[in-house]
């Protein structure tokens, strides 16, 4: 792990204006815990080996660097992607699951919670917790239980709780706040493993150190795929924004890379059914930290839309909302119907069925011009089982 | 004089506040509930701010501060509400508001227009004392305003002692590990820790919150604390009630009531 970028959180955990730890009282003991002791943890060779060595027998790490040839000449350009989709339980949100399973072990926590959107978070930690013989249980926006049902299938499978959340839009803003909830009534042998660059320093520093695991592969990968050292530009989606820091990290201090990033537009961003926070959202607080929130002008949560549960959160990482802010990331928003159209295009180009959040990095292909003599790498965050019924929804077979 | 150092100068026990949500049942009962509560012996009224995501708030003030901005109330209205009801009134009155509404308005501005409308402190369950003492309190001063800490049953006595010696108005004694919500009696670890609270030696004034819903829970954090607030119970009974007077009425008087008689 590398540990050296000017894009680390001061010691509040800010990133500029982003970031802190905005918890109530209650949450105070534990989160100064974590705040106090992750560095050490992650930074200690024992938990390094033990980590290491998980992602690489358990979880399949190294992923391939795949150069998408069908692809890259229906573009004109030269498309690798970052198979994250090949991990055990098939989205890159594992390599953060096993290494605050590792992180929770230390502090002697016993029960895990945690929130889901996509149920990729929810499956990976269901799976680290059952491969740990730790208790689990995992909230989910209960529309969300409806549109991903084979994830909560294999997370009951694995041994956890999944329980359905009720209020606001019943999707992972709310899984959320019912997670914080929990939290805050049982925080002495509870354990949040938070699923995304969000939440209160250290949270986002810490789950964008163990997603960089994506990056730190590709420094040696993509030299070796392409003859060349760095690539042009670097595309990932972003929900909270987990993915994108796992596979921005280690080009964040190198300029000559742009770092690419798709929000989810839903229906479009002037529709109201939309979850571009870059595109909408205003400086705010949610879920513990200071970040772009999509919100009303007396600052009442906007309930998010997205064809995509991963992606369908109104606010975003502080780190993310830093990069947006000091323009070394640029934004789009890509709507559903740009996602399932990338869906389609790579399951029949390359023969991969890409998850949903993962479809809408790949849709940047129809927005930015690139060239012939562009290397560029698409962060492939997920896979695309989980979204069978929602693709043949809409787009039919 | 601020009333809440007025309240706690006078009155040295059994202090009931009591917490409501603003806008609810009707966006524009907040004047009806907080005469009621005044007119029949609140000595100290909580304005809660609905939130759309109200993180350490049980169902009963989640469902209230939904319906509330379903009924269309703005934290713009509640402070023109508060400036028709503060004539007269001599009952400290506190704004109970996460973080988010109030950077929107401007936190300047809301420490302005909310001592401007008789309000005496606030209470932020998300904005943390550090950043408080940091970056706030000077326009906390100039407005006359209390910044109200929350302590929790796990917050260590070296914090404890940090809140009390900042603290402002009184300390708001979190009863348990929980959320906002309803609970019949304190457990015996409850009733110990607050009985450490009071042999602590503490300069600021004690109150308990979370869980205060009946005559017993009342009696319970009052023998060792300066007062009590209570929140959910109340909307409860508001939820059910035809009459806010009436209702108000009742609920003060079951509350103090002698739970043995
Ligand atoms: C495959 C996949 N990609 C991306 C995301 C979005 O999250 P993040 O922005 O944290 O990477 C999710 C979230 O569930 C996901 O399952």
């Amino acid at each position: 792990m590398k540990t050296q970028t000017s894009f680390h959180p001061d010691e509040k955990g800010f990133y500029g204006d982003f970031g802190g730890a905005y918890v109530p009282e209650m949450l105070y003991p534990n989160v100064k815990e974590l705040q106090e002791k992750y560095l050490d943890i992650l930074e200690d060779s024992a938990f390094r080996e033990e980590y290491r060595r998980l992602l690489n027998d358990y979880a399949g790490r190294p992923t391939p660097l795949y150069p998408a040839a069908r692809l890259s000449s229906h573009y004109g350009t030269h498309v690798y992607l970052k198979r994250e989709d090949l991990t055990h339980t098939g989205a890159h949100k594992i390599n953060n699951a096993l290494g605050q399973i590792l992180l929770a072990q230390r502090l002697g926590k016993r029960r895990i919670i945690a929130e889901t959107g996509a149920g990729q978070h929810g499956v990976a930690t269901a799976t680290v917790c059952a491969r740990m013989g730790m208790s689990c249980t995992v909230y989910m926006g209960a529309l969300d239980v409806q549109r991903q049902r084979p994830n909560v299938e294999r997370m009951k499978l694995l041994g956890a709780t999944v329980v359905p959340v009720h209020s606001g839009n019943q999707t992972l803003k709310d899984a959320v706040n019912e997670a914080l909830r929990d939290w805050i009534t049982h925080p002495e042998e509870t354990y949040y493993l938070i699923g995304s660059t969000v939440g209160p320093h250290p949270y986002p520093d810490l789950v964008a150190r163990l997603q960089s695991v994506i990056s730190e592969e590709l420094l040696w990968q993509f030299p070796r795929q392409s003859g060349r050292d760095l690539p042009d530009a670097v595309l990932a989606c972003v929900g909270g924004g987990s993915n994108a820091s796992g596979v921005f990290y280690h080009y964040l201090d190198k300029p000559q890379v742009r770092l690419l990033a798709a929000e989810a537009g839903g229906q479009g961003v002037a529709t109201g059914h939309t979850a571009a926070t870059i595109a909408l959202g205003r400086t705010g607080i949610l879920h513990g930290c200071r970040s772009y929130v999509i919100q009303d002008d007396d600052g009442q949560i906007t309930e998010p839309y997205s064809v995509s549960a991963g992606l369908d959160y109104p606010g975003i990482g502080p780190l993310l909302s830093h990069l947006h802010a000091t323009g070394r990331a640029a934004f789009y928003a890509v709507t559903d119907d740009e996602a399932l159209a990338a869906t389609r295009l790579l399951a029949r180009l390359e023969g991969i069925i890409p998850a949903l959040e993962s479809a809408h990095a790949l849709a940047l292909l129809e927005k930015i011009p690139f060239t012939a003599d562009d290397h560029i790498i698409i962060n492939l965050s997920g896979r695309g089982d989980k979204d069978m019924e929602t693709i043949l929804k809409h787009i039919g077979e | 004089m601020n009333r809440i150092d007025r309240l706690f100068r006078e009155k040295k026990q059994n202090i009931l506040s009591v917490y409501f949500t603003a806008g609810f049942p009707e966006r524009e009962s907040t004047a009806s509930v907080i005469r009621a509560l005044g007119r029949h012996g609140a000595d100290m009224i909580e304005v809660g701010v609905p939130f759309s995501d109200p993180v350490a708030d049980g169902p009963v003030i989640q469902q209230s501060s939904r319906r509330a901005l379903d009924n269309g109330i703005t934290l713009h209205r509640i402070l023109e509400q508060l400036e028709e009801v503060r004539n007269g009134n001599t009952v400290p009155l506190l704004l109970m508001s996460y973080l988010n509404p109030i950077l929107r308005y401007g936190l300047e501005r809301l420490c302005h227009d909310a001592a401007a409308a008789g309000i005496d402190g606030l209470i932020i369950p998300d904005l943390p004392p550090e950043e408080y003492l940091e970056k706030h309190l000077k326009i906390f001063r100039e407005h006359d305003l209390k910044n109200i800490f929350l302590l929790t049953p796990q917050t260590p006595e070296e914090r404890i002692r940090f809140l009390d010696e900042h603290g402002e108005g009184f300390l708001y004694v979190v009863s348990s590990r929980a959320t906002t919500g309803v609970r019949d009696t304190f457990s015996e670890e409850q009733l110990a820790y607050f009985k450490r609270l009071a042999t602590l030696g503490l300069k600021t004034p004690l109150v308990a919150g979370f869980g205060i819903s009946n005559a017993i829970t009342y009696r319970q954090a009052t023998r060792h604390l300066h007062g009590a607030i209570v929140g959910s119970a109340y909307i409860k009974a508001l939820e059910k009630a035809s009459d806010i007077e009436q209702a108000t009425r009742n609920f003060l008087r079951n509350l103090r009531a002698d739970p043995s008689s």
